[in-house]
């Protein structure tokens, strides 16, 4: 613990509350809280613990009921648990909110004009801006959409991408989430969920809503159908998906048909789905599906999640895909350390919002100086996502590294490196104490005839002490963003 | 509506009606089975199981594990914890298409039977549990109808919560009227309470308690729930309404169907069906029911693409 949180005193309920070398989100360094946090610290200093308990525990019920939960493999079967919530909103002031708004919308228009390049005519491989190889060993690079025009050339319709907040407090770009990003139905249910419990504090606050994001969503695959068809079905790979209730939550808040596979059937390179009444024709497709799942004829044949012939009838633009087939190119983390330069190329304007320095491990240089002080960085595998594939240098063992250096070494092209990053900390409910918990955020950016996002996003935390991954796949949960009108 | 998610509303229903059957008889039962009377307690269990449609146990029936079996096995087909645990599963299925305080109903039922299933000590507990389906299931039906689209989901809804009841009543009654012969005042009365229909019949016949009154409330009267004849009425609206929304040619093959089995219970006489035995009356119901539940899946549900295409 650094020395200058020995002299402070916190006050109840903050008594165990340390202030560490990462940015805190409420207090300052001086242990006074932030402007914009001082109406919930003077809501916690007058709420006793018990409420706080209850709170916890009527959140946590409403979860379950809505059945925003996930099975525990490996338990007696049946065994459901609810994502882990924690109850202290975090608080984005609207001038940190204007910064990333500007910074992601710069983001996905310069990366849709990559793509549409990528599959075009890759004028950014021949100005020698990015190696070609670079992109075509990238793991979901799709040769077949080569030529392929798609509507508006929007590649990337829905976009989560993780921000982390520096010890500066500056917010930077940590992942691009570009596929079939998830978790935006925890987001509006823990809004839900919060107005309930702390219906003064949202009035005292000014909290800028966040509710019109299904209306947003549908209006941006609606700017994608063709001219005066608009059946749009959200296409997902059915129950036993881990973001299945977020599928059947969407289709529900848009009013579109939630479809698997097995609902479609493609016929003179038109997509159906049979319905009581027959066969109806579907004009956009919201997939929640990955690539390589979507057409067992053009990608994995032992697919069965897919639609047999869908991707002829994608070529032929009878059907729109969101996001396009291919669009995991430019989340790739290797293709991610150039995400600055393509932002230049494209736009000719300086990144808003930075990246995290990226070691690239095809680079010699580079990746002897990682190889050799494995201990200080954080490796990840480029096309791997939900915390899978990582080496987390500071936390890992000298066997784990020795194990990491010949990954590294056997197959430089799939991993990257990137210097440990303490995440800022924010309040957190832990069993009858507030104590800071590192955190992350996700904001969600949609793109269609024009860009938006929801004031907001998924807060992740690490819910163990000091533990830096957010994943929920690896113990992490959520809170909820408030996104401050002034 | 996606096919799919019409055979999912269908059978999520029918589960649903399955457990709260097997929950009315079970409590019906249970509270009979502890006056004496001139059936020993095994035969009055396999009049259970045969009223419930479960085929004799070879081994003999011990009533303790029978209660057990009945309620909380997850594995056992006719139980309440496995009906209720597949119409879950379904109503999983189609999320989106029923609302959310259908799902949260359910879903906390589910949650309920589970936990009890797991924690059965008290010889009283399989009942507490049989109580917990019984409101669970007002309440749900109650949901369903305040918070759902009247439309074309809620139709298979009704459908199946009908089609499986017009299946399960004949089989109940045949238990009785197979052996009407033996049968005291309290069968009857656990016959009626079975339905839920002791109240209802008194109000029609006063006390007095005769097999031909009981087989023609039961079977005949228009205006009782868990009458046969208001079951397969039912059973016939929901499939008008849905042939108006999803007219298909075929759709006319199951009206007929439906017409016919309707009005062969709302022109019926008692005496006439008591002349040539309830049990071929009843037999008769059944067999027309599947092939309704046949036909329906044929037309909306699995139908052959290419014909689809032709149309």
């Amino acid at each position: 613990m650094p020395a200058q949180s020995a002299h402070l005193q916190m006050r109840v309920p903050f008594g165990d509350y340390a202030l560490g070398s990462a940015y805190d989100e409420m207090f300052r360094a001086d242990g006074r809280p932030r402007a914009h946090y001082r109406n919930l610290y003077t809501q916690l200093l007058n709420l006793p613990s018990e409420d706080l308990y209850r709170f916890k525990k009527e959140a946590d019920l409403s979860f379950f009921n809505q059945g925003i939960t996930f099975t525990v493999y490996g338990r007696a079967e049946g065994t459901e648990q609810i994502f882990p919530h924690d109850l202290l909103p975090r608080i984005v002031t609207s001038s940190e909110w204007a910064t990333i708004e500007r910074g992601l919308i710069q983001r996905i228009t310069a990366l849709n004009l990559f793509l549409a390049d990528v599959y075009h005519e890759r004028r950014i491989v021949k100005d020698r801006v990015i190696p070609g190889e670079i992109i075509y060993t990238c793991k979901h690079f799709r040769r077949q959409m080569q030529g392929v025009r798609i509507p508006r050339d929007v590649y990337i319709s829905v976009a989560g991408t993780d921000l982390i907040r520096m010890p500066d407090g500056r917010f930077v770009v940590l992942e691009d989430n570009l596929r079939v990003p998830s978790g935006v139905s925890y987001m509006l249910t823990s809004r839900k969920v919060m107005k309930q419990i702390f219906p003064a504090l949202f009035r005292k606050c000014g909290v800028r809503p966040i509710e019109q994001y299904s209306q947003e969503l549908l209006s941006t695959l609606r700017s994608l159908a063709p001219e005066g068809r608009s059946t749009i079905v959200l296409l997902t790979p059915g129950t036993y998906n881990s973001a299945y209730f977020e599928h059947a939550f969407l289709a529900r808040q848009m009013g579109i048909e939630l479809v698997e596979g097995r609902d479609l059937v493609v016929h003179d390179n038109t997509v159906y789905m049979r319905t009581t009444s027959g066969l109806q024709r579907v004009d956009v497709i919201y997939r929640r599906v990955d690539d390589d799942f979507v057409d067992p004829l053009a990608f994995r044949a032992d697919s069965t999640l897919g639609v047999a012939g869908l991707f002829n009838a994608y070529r032929a633009g009878k059907v729109v895909l969101a996001n396009a087939l291919g669009s995991g190119v430019a989340d790739d983390k290797a293709i991610y350390s150039y995400v600055p330069k393509i932002i230049r190329y494209y736009l000719d304007e300086d990144p808003i919002v930075d990246n995290v320095e990226t070691f690239l491990m095809t680079d010699r240089a580079q990746r002897d100086e990682v190889c050799g002080n494995l201990e200080k960085y954080v490796v990840k595998a480029v096309g791997e996502s939900g915390g899978y594939g990582m080496l987390i240098g500071p936390h890992s063992s000298r066997e784990q590294q020795a194990e990491f250096r010949e990954k590294i070494l056997a197959d430089p092209r799939n991993y990257i490196a990137q210097p440990t990053i303490t995440l800022s900390a924010a309040p957190c409910f832990m069993n009858g104490r507030i104590e800071p918990r590192h955190v992350d955020l996700r904001p969600y950016v949609l793109f269609g005839e024009k860009a938006t996002i929801v004031p907001g996003g998924l807060t992740r935390v690490a819910l163990r002490r000091g533990s830096l991954v957010v994943n929920s796949s690896q113990g992490g949960g959520s809170k909820d963003t408030w996104v401050l009108l002034n | 509506m996606l096919s799919r998610v019409a055979d999912s509303l269908y059978w999520m229903s029918r589960y649903f009606e399955r457990a709260n059957h097997c929950a009315r008889v079970l409590e019906a039962n249970h509270n009979l089975m502890l006056n004496p009377s001139k059936l020993s307690t095994e035969e009055r269990w396999q009049r259970i199981m045969a009223s419930l449609g479960i085929a004799p146990a070879a081994g003999g029936i011990d009533p303790q594990s029978a209660m057990v079996k009945l309620t909380s096995d997850a594995g056992f087909e006719s139980s309440i914890a496995f009906c209720i645990a597949v119409s879950r599963e379904n109503a999983g299925q189609v999320r989106e298409q029923i609302s959310s305080e259908m799902w949260e109903g359910l879903n906390s039922l589910y949650h309920k039977v589970t936990k009890a299933s797991a924690n059965l000590e008290a010889d009283t507990d399989p009942m507490r549990l049989v109580v917990a389906v019984r409101e669970g299931s007002y309440q749900f039906h109650g949901i369903t109808d305040a918070t759902m689209n009247h439309g074309e989901g809620w139709q298979f809804i009704q459908l199946g919560k009908y089609m499986e009841r017009s299946c399960a009543l004949p089989v109940l009654l045949d238990a009785y009227f197979s052996r009407a012969g033996e049968a005291d005042t309290l069968d009857w009365v656990g016959l009626l309470a079975s339905c839920a229909a002791f109240e209802s019949y008194c109000k029609v016949y006063t006390a007095e308690l005769r097999p031909d009154s009981v087989a023609e409330f039961l079977l005949l009267n228009p205006e009782f729930p868990y009458s046969v004849c208001y079951a397969v009425e039912r059973m016939s609206a929901a499939i008008a309404a849905i042939s108006q929304t999803s007219f298909t040619k075929a759709s006319v093959r199951i009206e007929r169907i439906a017409g016919r089995l309707r009005a062969s219970l709302a022109y019926a006489q008692i005496a006439e069906i008591m002349i040539g035995g309830v049990h071929r009356c009843l037999n008769d119901v059944i067999e027309q029911c599947e092939s309704l539940h046949a036909a329906v899946h044929m037309v909306y549900i699995d139908y052959p693409i290419q014909s689809a295409l032709e149309a």
